[in-house]
């Protein structure tokens, strides 16, 4: 699905890479633990999680994911999303808890990584 | 075409702990690496870099760019690593409640290098330091 659409299955309003949503993600990782992150999510995926610190961007980056949604109406601090607008990559935050965001994307066709 | 880059981690500054990394893989891109190694280079250096600010008393990343492999080495000056078995063990961390409020410090960082790297070693010794050597080959 385009980003766009996971904007609006989860009523998020973007903060930064608006030029990101016709972009399409196919998977999904949802975990505030960023060593799993590292460890097991796909290239190319959507990261749902509701830790809103620096580290959460550098992991992003690192392991080439799609975008960032940000639950449970987090929202990074402006240095923290400068930092996005650098890496150019589209974040959104969402008043939804993870378990909801997960639960309303996989029903709409995005899958979870394979931890093959 | 044979050089080093060379980078400083300070312990604790988890506000600067990333550039490195960053830097590291964006030199990589214009170096014209492919995608699928940059990302394994990419992930075990950060693991690398964030070990050096959770655990170490400050070290250094190096780069080390040779025509077909690329050399990744993580130093430090201490404290050392007592059992480097157990430091291996999945799961197995030291970390405290402010790495693990950041999402680290689950005891993968060390495993996750041997699973990106083609090549792995570690040595420490107490109160000298630990320093690991990663190989990447590039196709």
């Amino acid at each position: 699905m385009k980003l766009s659409q996971v904007r609006e299955l989860l009523n998020a309003v973007v903060l930064t890479g608006e030029n990101h949503l016709d972009d399409e993600v196919y998977v999904g990782f949802g975990c505030d633990l960023m060593s799993d992150v590292l460890c097991y999510a796909k290239e190319g995926a959507v990261l749902l999680t509701g830790l809103s610190n620096k580290q959460v961007l550098n992991t992003a980056e690192m392991a080439n994911m799609n975008s960032i949604v940000f639950v449970r109406n987090k929202v990074p601090n402006n240095e923290i999303l400068e930092l996005a607008r650098e890496m150019d990559i589209l974040t959104m935050t969402t008043k939804l808890i993870l378990f909801e965001c997960c639960g309303i994307l996989y029903e709409h066709g995005l899958k979870g990584a394979n931890l093959s | 075409m044979s050089y080093e880059l060379v980078f400083d981690v300070k312990r604790g500054d988890f506000d600067k702990a990333g550039e490195a990394s960053r830097k590291i893989k964006h030199t990589l891109q214009q170096l014209g690496v492919s995608n699928r190694i940059i990302r394994k280079i990419s992930i075990a250096g950060y693991e690398g870099e964030m070990n050096l600010a959770i655990h170490s008393l400050g070290g250094k990343i190096i780069l080390a760019v040779g025509e077909n492999k690329l050399t990744l080495t993580i130093e430090d000056v201490g404290p050392g690593i007592p059992d480097i078995k157990l430091a291996m063990t999945e799961g197995f961390s030291t970390a405290g409640d402010e790495v693990r409020s950041m999402g680290f410090g689950a005891g993968m960082g060390l495993t996750n290098m041997v699973k990106n790297a083609d090549a792995f070693e570690i040595t420490s010794e107490i109160n000298e330091g630990t320093k690991i050597v990663m190989n990447f080959i590039i196709q």
